[in-house]
């Protein structure tokens, strides 16, 4: 499962970030933001129109990300 | 005496501003990195020693894998490789106590440098509030380097660390084997050397973003902030400015009666003080829309409001923080411009003031409603609107439609890679006025200094065109007539005739670069009416709608849509942008959109046999 496709109020624990070329700056920079193997992370927030972007909860800090851009991160153990 | 050169470093939302304001006051002095349009900002201080300390406030950076000019000026500076900034002696590297996950990380990052550093634990009353427990000796001997805390919003905040500023510079710290993982570091150090309970710290974000980003609340709460922030930049700035107005008008006056009579005089009152007029009178629209957004940007609102609005500006290829700049700009491009810096994106940034002067600002409204009034019959249209309404809507629509289409055409323009949003939504805090008066002193000091300078040259160089030669004695018409400016007006006929514009809108063209709504007592003059600002426009109405055709005044108000009438706008892009190039480049589309625009519109006219005097 993806960061795009977990619902609103629901947690899951990040597998990996993805490489969506070689090299990918966004996916280099959700790393550096702490999207790292083993982090729980939640969907807080989504956006009023089309449910676009969506605001997660990792650790103790608050992201907004675009869907296409939360499409990289990997989740496993959704609940 | 020496004076050590500190680098303040840290993750946005760490309180590094706010602790450099604490610890410089106002001694500080904010310009451009030469060649980028990142803010530079370095202050002095003086330590309980008696040290001299010249401390830069660097860029907020999440990592220095750099992704954004912000960032490679961080990275560039910290390495000492950035051509006329002397490499950083000091390091000193502010993370948020709260948040250490993130920015012990980015510490890390900056360890490896290998410059002599101090960890600053900023925010470490919010960090005891929240019931993390810090071992801070253990912290010190894990990271290598000295740790001390502080707290940026309060007064002796900031104390422990000038006392650490006073001691000989640490040794560089130690380096990990390149290719190491420094979240692994940063969770490895925080297991040992931190104890927090479990998320409790959230609950007040939670609670508040429950509201503030939901998906009916969050946004009937965004245009109620909206609405407010906008009537007080359009109408409780007016007051001031009329003041201000009336203040230059005084002054000019009393000046003039002083002087003899002449060009010196004329100079002084027409070029020098109407100049700076037109600068001053900008100020209360600046200063409120900063306070505005700075109350918003400090308090963590502005990051969410840029999630709400993020679909929305998706539509023209921007992200939601363009929102705000474009916002403003419909009272005055001046303030929106300037608001852009809210803007990391550089891409999105220069697109925003590329399109900003389309937003209609009010300088517009004064020709619109005399051109509407002279030409467009009072009508109801389906019982309903009146047709005045109707034309000043479509006036502003078309401005809000062709920026969509310039900002689309830009954007395709634009094969790079996507532009991420990824956007962190920081900690709700109490706005700190000490950094609210520190922030709006250097956007009023930007302005009057460096914007101010250019619009008073311009403002004089205009006055002269206007004024010189003057009319021989006993020359019939108007003195503007015989000025430089009245030649280049006729001169200008040639290439204006094609889209329907008369010798006298010509020469009114040139003072009315000053400010667009300058162009009605232009005109005024040029009918040599001889008015005062005040009824220059009753005057002007029956004698346009009697000498204008209306294709002409229909062509003239597509031009005004367009046309990049105020170079203070232009100015205030040379500042924000650092670039003749920018000026040059909106300067020209604009000019180019308002010509074919008018040129469309006189076309039609004349097919509706709309294009001969009435």
């Amino acid at each position: 499962m993806r960061l795009n496709e977990l619902k609103l109020g629901r947690s899951a624990v990040i597998d990996h970030v993805e490489d969506h070329a070689a090299g990918d700056p966004v996916a280099e920079r959700l790393r550096a933001l702490g999207f790292v193997p083993g982090e729980p992370i939640r969907i807080v927030a989504v956006g009023p129109i089309g449910a676009d972007p969506i605001a997660v909860g990792i650790g103790f800090t608050r992201f907004a990300l675009r869907r296409a851009e939360a499409a990289r991160v990997l989740l496993r153990d959704a609940a | 005496m020496s004076v050590l050169n500190a680098a303040l470093v840290g993750n946005p939302n760490c309180g590094k501003t706010a602790l450099f304001n604490l610890l410089t006051g106002s001694r500080q002095k904010v310009a451009n990195y030469a060649g980028v349009t990142v803010e530079r900002k370095v202050g002095r201080l003086t330590t309980p020693g008696g040290l001299s300390v010249r401390l830069l406030d660097l860029p907020g950076a999440y990592s220095l894998v750099a992704t954004s000019p912000d960032e490679a000026v961080t990275r560039d500076v910290c390495a000492g490789t950035y051509r006329g900034e002397p490499a950083p002696e000091l390091l000193v590297c502010v993370v948020d106590a709260t948040n250490l996950r993130l920015h012990l990380r980015f510490a890390l990052e900056v360890r490896q440098m290998g410059r002599p550093m101090i960890l600053v634990l900023n925010m470490i009353d919010a960090a005891k509030r929240q019931g993390i427990a810090i071992d801070m000796p253990r912290l010190a001997a894990e990271f290598g380097a000295p740790v001390v805390t502080a707290v940026g919003i309060r007064r002796d905040g900031g104390r422990d660390l000038l006392r650490a500023l006073d001691l000989p510079p640490p040794p560089p710290p130690p380096a990990m084997p390149s290719g190491s993982d420094f979240h692994a570091e940063a969770r490895r150090i925080l297991a040992d050397c931190v104890t927090r309970p479990s998320r409790l710290g959230m609950a007040l974000e939670e609670r508040l973003d429950r509201w503030f980003l939901h998906p009916v609340w969050g946004v009937v709460i965004l245009f109620a902030l909206m609405f407010v922030m906008f009537q007080a930049v359009f109408s409780w700035a007016q007051p001031v400015m009329d003041l201000l107005d009336a203040g230059t008008a005084a002054l000019g006056q009393a000046v003039g009666t002083i002087l003899p009579d002449g060009p010196l005089r004329s100079l002084i009152v027409d070029g020098v003080i109407a100049g700076a007029g037109s600068v001053v009178v900008f100020l209360p629209q600046i200063l409120i829309l900063f306070l505005w957004i700075l109350a918003l940007e400090e308090s963590g609102y502005l990051p969410r409001a840029a999630f709400l609005l993020d679909r929305v500006m998706a539509t023209a290829g921007l992200s939601g923080r363009s929102f705000i700049p474009l916002l403003s700009s419909f009272a005055c491009a001046v303030p929106g411009i300037m608001a852009t810096r809210t803007i990391q994106n550089p891409r999105d940034r220069m697109i925003t003031i590329l399109i900003a002067p389309l937003m209609t600002c009010s300088a517009r409204l004064p020709v619109y409603t005399l051109l509407i009034a002279a030409f467009v019959p009072e009508r109801r249209i389906a019982g309903l609107f009146n047709l005045h309404g109707l034309v000043l809507f479509t006036l502003y629509m078309a401005g809000i439609l062709s920026a969509l289409v310039v900002a689309r055409v830009l954007k395709n323009r634009d094969r790079q890679e996507e532009h991420p949003l990824l956007l962190e939504l920081p900690a709700y805090r109490l706005p700190n006025p000490r950094d609210l008066a520190l922030g709006l002193k250097q956007r009023a000091v930007i302005f009057l200094s460096r914007v101010g300078t250019i619009i008073v040259t311009v403002s004089v160089l205009l006055w002269a065109l206007a004024s010189f030669p003057a009319a021989p004695a006993g020359a019939a018409g108007p003195a503007i007539e015989w000025s430089l400016a009245g030649r280049i007006g006729h001169w200008m006929l040639h290439v204006m005739a094609p889209i329907g514009f008369n010798w006298q809108i010509c020469v009114s063209l040139i003072p009315g670069l000053a400010a667009r709504e300058v162009a009605v007592s232009a005109l005024a003059t040029v009918y040599s009416l001889g008015a005062t600002d005040g009824d220059a426009a009753n005057q002007l109405l029956p004698l346009l709608s009697a000498h204008w055709s209306l294709g002409t005044a229909l062509s003239l108000l597509a031009w005004y849509i367009f046309a990049p009438q105020c170079f203070s706008t232009l100015a205030v892009i040379r500042r924000e942008t650092g670039s003749w190039r920018m000026v040059g480049i909106t300067a020209g589309y604009l000019f180019a959109m308002a010509y074919g625009a008018a040129f469309i519109v006189w076309r039609a006219a004349l097919l509706l046999g709309w294009g001969s005097n009435p």
